[in-house]
């Protein structure tokens, strides 16, 4: 793919965090001071199966270049099940995704506990390198609006 | 339109050191619907709390938003704040400025920046948000355990000790369970019977406590709180208030040929029977399957021994419906029949037993008093075999996947008393592995290999077969990597134990969920181990997990505990951040309640005015004592009726609009 | 074809005469005569308007929602009605009695044959215009036009979604209309060949294919109308409160976000009936995206198919703990 590279380009990332795993992780990751780059800002949710697709998408609609969903690690939901269905749900999302040709990369799910500061600061920092590389979202524009 | 008022707390230099907080205040004041904004060194101290509170009487906010550490840290105390200041606590929200922002930022224009956006995402929230109200729902002080073995009556014991009232409903004519039967107890070899039948007697005599023996759960209805259960009582053929548990039915019996279930088969009892000496409540049943008259209508002698007049061969199975707060699951485990695993002989080989069989043989109220006879010729065995991990920690259909916990334990018990009693008998365990976490275990287990002279060899038995009245035991002996033939008297195999088969009905009447073993799944693996999902279904014992004894009874106060500390309390408040269903949007799908783990959505036809209209529909409905607002309703419906309070698809999607704007 | 619409309007009449039903859903002609509506007839009216030919492609069980609805405060209690399902109409018949939205005890299922419907754009294709009359005539279709007679074989007028039948069999019915119907021949393609073809393509190529294609999009709302899975009462897109309703667009991702959204919501419940396709007047290959939704939950999940019975829980409403990892999409499909 071809993208200008425009050197004061940062990306903009939505992470969805759950509650009860990976806010707190991220929570964790404040207290020990891990940085991870500005432009990933976190939404909380109860739980990662309150991530509705509409979410995703309308932040690529509104200029995202990436969107990271985390929650707990499967089998240890707050709510017994929830990451099982977001599991399913992000993992065909994603893929209609990129058979509508937004590149793949730009979504991800990463399971993250309480406990996991260090993997949460990491996960972000790589996601973001990632999206940079990538460049600006180009989202699925209507032809007709480019007249 | 919101009257929002921003407070940016500096947490001393936690936040204002790489955050600068006046500006941030002073941007976020330009925000729509912003009337009020400041920054102050500490906003969780009481000054600091002051300062919110005059704010929303001196603006009259409608909703504050507050730049400062983690929600998971003070939202709790910023709700009590603005409530105090007579608004809503639910139309507060917190922008996470300190961990996500401070903290994890050297820059200070790039942390304003970050801090400048997340307040917006906090004020875009607010805007939608709207005041919510806990439900409260009052608590029966009652509680039901399912299951009298240990688990159940040291549960009742210790919540009736608490001045609770408590019902255990059990499935067999007396209580006790599993450890009725068994002989001694590890690590400490004192008799089951002796630690055991006193809590029996307890929980029979305590006034709290009532008993449902011979009973089933028949259905559950309601939820956390207010549980109705209606529970059948099977007939017994006896009346219960009558009879005084004199026997003299049992023994006048005719009908003698019935396999005694308590002795595992080994001996017979009457069609009318008393489980054992020590029953509770110590009362006769009669089995109308081996009863004379219940099947030609000629016999009626026990009737006629009875000076009590209990015997009664109409009485009909009756349902009774009580009204509890909690219900604790203690169903309990049974040990497999090793029917499937033909190697061992089992089917076709009297003196190849189970442990649980093998407990009985050595009871001293057991079929033989106690005295280890072979049961092919009641003759003293000269040699054990016993084989461990029989169906438990297997790959194969036939097998358990898990350890089945205390077979190490049992086994090196059983071989420790053998050798006791009968020194000169020689034994020998086939193991896979020992495992003897526990306190005094291993000693324990040491004590059976290095006083008592027990072989323990590493390996499994791969055939047992019958030659002129000894068993041929082929093994292997990983160790010294040899193939073993062994002769032995008797064999004894460590089945795997599997939950009770009540279980699955029972689970899916609860809502509770189950693994695929039909164990019943904790609230959380560490942190809450004796709740299920469910609220207001508890665990007791070996329905969780396999376990032995001691962790049982730990487990089963643990969870009168938790039981306790519910119902404590006079009212529930619920979280009010649930889901709820619009009406009109509402297809009646039934998609949202596939994926409530809770069972909390239910369906009901509703007449419902839409776009002009006035229909009856079939509309989801959430039961808000129930719901634990996980959200997974809101994403599976297509039409967003279901949606959730606090989290509304609006609210987070104005989130995402102002982190992209 | 005629003799089977004799077969079966003797089978309506005689069901409706017979008090089993009152009305029943079938089709009349419309504008064109490949233009054909479904249309409720009562015992009352003539049924010699009434069509059953190759251009009876409408699927009807979605009009059973609204038919075998509670009546309504002042309304009478209606009787039963008749629906005329044909193989792959009972899937989503099937589908919409699990969803609880049909009430089978107000309708009579009665299953009709089809061996392919027929493809109006597949004559124009061949040059086929003016066209005044189409009649059926076992392997051959005539073709009336301003120009003069045609005739072509009907094999080469079969509408796609056809060329991937699911089959002669019916998985809901009361009564089969002819019994043991025989499978039809077809020139079978494989459904999910399509979806391979933009899989193997590079993520540039399947976004220039895909924003060619939905910017066609006239938010007609056709797809939407006729798919008997996307039949709640009021869709997101036109409630206020939703977020993302919009009367104008406002911004250049609308429709795409229309068309994501409704195979989102659709996926796991979509029987895969084509009709998204056939309506749409712009010609967007609209069942691409769910076929791609089903291929994937194939693949990831098991086989599956919407409407097989009325109890399974789909795809998207269950899981097991082993399931795939979102991750791998990233090893899936097309390049990297």
């Amino acid at each position: 793919m071809q993208v200008e590279e425009k050197k004061e380009f940062t990306p903009l990332i939505v992470a969805f965090c759950c509650n009860w795993c990976s806010y707190a992780g991220a929570d964790l990751a404040g207290s020990n001071r891990l940085n991870y780059p500005a432009n990933v800002k976190i939404i909380r949710v109860p739980c990662s199966c309150r991530v509705n697709p509409l979410f995703i998408l309308r932040a690529f609609q509104r200029g995202a270049d990436g969107v990271i969903m985390c929650g707990c690690h499967p089998g240890d939901c707050h709510y017994t099940t929830g990451n099982y269905y977001a599991r399913r749900r992000m993992t065909t999302l994603f893929s209609m995704l990129d058979y509508l040709g937004i590149e793949k990369e730009r979504t991800r799910v990463e399971w993250v506990s309480a406990a996991e500061g260090v993997k949460f600061a990491a996960t972000m920092k790589d996601f973001a390198e990632t999206i940079q590389k990538l460049g600006e979202n180009r989202k699925l524009r209507d032809l007709r609006c480019e007249k | 339109m919101q009257r929002i008022g921003v407070f940016v707390c500096w947490c001393g230099t936690n936040i204002a050191a790489t955050v600068d907080v006046a500006k941030v205040a002073e941007t976020l004041k330009s925000e729509p619907g912003v009337v009020f904004a400041t920054d102050y060194q500490y906003m969780c101290s009481a000054s600091g709390q002051e300062i919110i509170k005059n704010a929303i009487k001196e603006h009259n906010l409608t909703g504050v938003v507050i730049c400062s550490c983690s929600p998971r840290m003070h939202e709790a105390t910023f709700r009590k704040t603005v409530q105090a200041a007579g608004i809503n606590p639910y139309m507060l929200e917190i922008a996470n400025i300190r961990e996500q922002c401070s903290w994890i930022h050297k820059d200070k224009e790039e942390a304003t920046e970050k801090a400048i956006i997340l307040g917006r995402a906090a004020i875009a929230k607010v805007h939608l948000n709207a005041p919510l109200t806990s439900m409260e729902s009052p608590v029966v002080k009652r509680a039901l355990v399912i299951g009298g073995g240990i688990a159940g009556i040291q549960t009742a014991l210790d919540i009736a000790d608490a001045g609770f009232e408590v019902d255990i409903v059990e499935k067999q004519p007396t209580i006790g369970g599993k450890m009725a039967q068994l002989d001694k107890t590890f690590p400490t070899l004192d008799c089951a019977a002796c630690i055991l039948t006193p809590k029996m007697v307890d929980a029979g005599s305590n006034d709290k406590v009532n008993l449902y023996t011979y009973c089933e759960v028949d259905k559950v209805e309601g939820f956390v709180g207010n549980f109705k259960v209606t529970i059948k009582q099977k007939p017994r053929y006896v009346d219960a208030t009558k009879c005084t548990g004199c026997g003299e039915c049992t023994t006048k019996c005719p009908s003698r040929k019935n396999p005694n279930e308590f002795n595992m088969g080994f001996d017979n009892r009457g069609a009318v029977y008393i489980p054992f000496a020590q029953a509770v409540p110590k009362v006769a049943t009669i089995d109308p399957d081996d009863c004379i008259y219940m099947k030609t209508g000629k016999c009626g002698l026990c009737a006629k021994v009875c000076t009590a007049g209990a015997i009664n061969y109409e009485q009909k199975e009756e349902f009774i419906t009580k009204e509890y707060g909690a219900i604790v699951v203690a169903t309990g485990y049974n040990q497999i029949k090793p029917t499937e695993f033909e190697e061992y002989g089992y089917n076709n080989y009297k003196d190849v037993v189970t442990s649980l069989e093998f407990e009985r043989l050595m009871n001293a109220a057991g079929p033989t008093g106690g005295h280890l006879l072979r049961p092919s010729n009641g003759k003293e065995p000269k040699k054990i075999v016993f084989v461990q991990c029989v169906g438990s920690r297997g790959q194969s259909c036939r097998d358990k996947s898990y350890c089945s916990k205390i077979c190490c334990m049992y086994t090196a018990k059983h071989a420790m008393l053998v050798k006791d009693h009968y020194p000169d008998v020689d034994v020998t365990v086939f193991y896979i592995d020992v495992r003897t976490p526990g306190k005094n275990f291993d000693e324990f287990y040491r004590r059976a290999v290095e006083e008592f002279g027990v072989h323990y060899i590493k390996g499994m038995v791969g055939k047992v077969e019958e030659e002129d009245g000894v068993l041929k035991v082929q093994a292997s002996d990983l160790l010294a990597n040899a193939q073993i033939h062994m002769d032995a008297d008797m064999v004894v195999l460590a089945a795997a134990i599997e939950p009770d088969k009540s279980a699955r009905p029972l689970a899916t009447m609860l809502t509770a969920s189950m693994d695929t073993n039909d164990f019943f799944t904790e609230a959380h693996a560490k942190l809450r181990p004796v709740e299920s999902p469910t609220a207001g279904i508890f665990l007791s014992g070996t329905c969780q997990g396999p376990k032995d004894i001691p962790e049982t009874v730990s487990q089963a106060s643990a969870c009168a505990a938790k039981v306790i500390g519910l119902l404590a309390k006079d009212h529930l408040l619920c979280n009010p951040c649930v889901a709820h269903s619009n009406e009109t949007l509402c297809n009646g799908c039934s998609t949202c309640a596939n994926v409530c783990p809770y069972g909390a959505i239910t369906y009901e036809d509703r007449l419902v005015m839409d776009k002009g209209v006035r229909e009856t529909r079939r509309i989801a409905v959430v039961n808000e004592a129930v719901c634990q607002g996980c959200g997974a309703c809101t994403v599976t419906c297509p039409s967003g009726a279901m949606d959730l309070k606090g989290f509304a698809n609006r609210q987070i999607m104005a989130e995402v609009d102002a982190i992209c704007r | 074809m005629r003799e089977i619409r004799e077969l079966l309007v003797n089978k309506i009449k005689e069901l409706l005469d017979n008090g089993t039903v009152d009305r029943v859903i079938g089709w009349k002609a419309g504008e064109f005569c490949y233009d054909v509506t479904p249309a409720i007839f009562t015992k009352d009216d003539s049924f010699d308007d009434f069509l059953f030919n190759g251009f009876c492609g409408a699927n009807q069980s979605k009009y059973l929602i609204e038919e075998t609805k509670a009546p309504g405060r002042d309304e009478p209690e209606k009787g039963k009605i008749l629906v005329l399902l044909k193989p792959c109409d009972s899937y989503s018949f099937n589908q919409l009695i699990k969803e609880h939205r049909i009430d089978r005890e107000k309708v009579y299922a009665l299953g009709v044959p089809s061996k392919g419907m027929l493809d109006v754009n597949k004559l124009r294709n061949m040059g086929i215009n003016g066209i005044l009359g189409i009649e059926e005539d076992g392997d051959m279709v005539k073709v009336k036009t301003l120009y003069g007679d045609k005739e072509v074989a009907r094999k080469d007028l079969i509408l796609d979604r056809c060329r991937c039948c699911k089959g002669s069999k019916h998985v809901a019915y009361d009564e089969l209309l002819i019994p043991e119907a025989e499978e039809w021949e077809k020139d079978t393609t494989d459904r999910f060949a399509e979806v391979e073809k933009l899989e193997q393509m590079s993520a540039e190529e399947r976004f220039d294919f895909w924003r060619s294609q939905l910017s066609k999009c006239i938010r007609c709302n056709a797809c939407r109308n006729v798919c008997p899975a996307c039949s709640c009462r009021t869709c997101v897109f036109d409630n206020a409160n939703s977020g993302v309703a919009a009367k104008v667009n406002a911004d250049d991702f609308e429709e795409n976000m229309f068309h994501i959204i409704r195979a989102w919501h659709v996926a796991g419940r979509c029987t895969d009936c084509g009709e998204c396709s056939r309506v749409c007047p712009q010609n967007i290959p609209l069942h691409l995206l769910n076929r791609k939704f089903i291929k994937d939950m194939n693949e990831l999940y098991g086989d599956f198919q919407a409407g097989d019975d009325t109890e399974t829980k789909g795809p998207l409403t269950a899981f097991t703990k082993t399931d795939a990892e979102p991750s791998i999409v990233y090893s899936r499909g097309g390049d990297k």
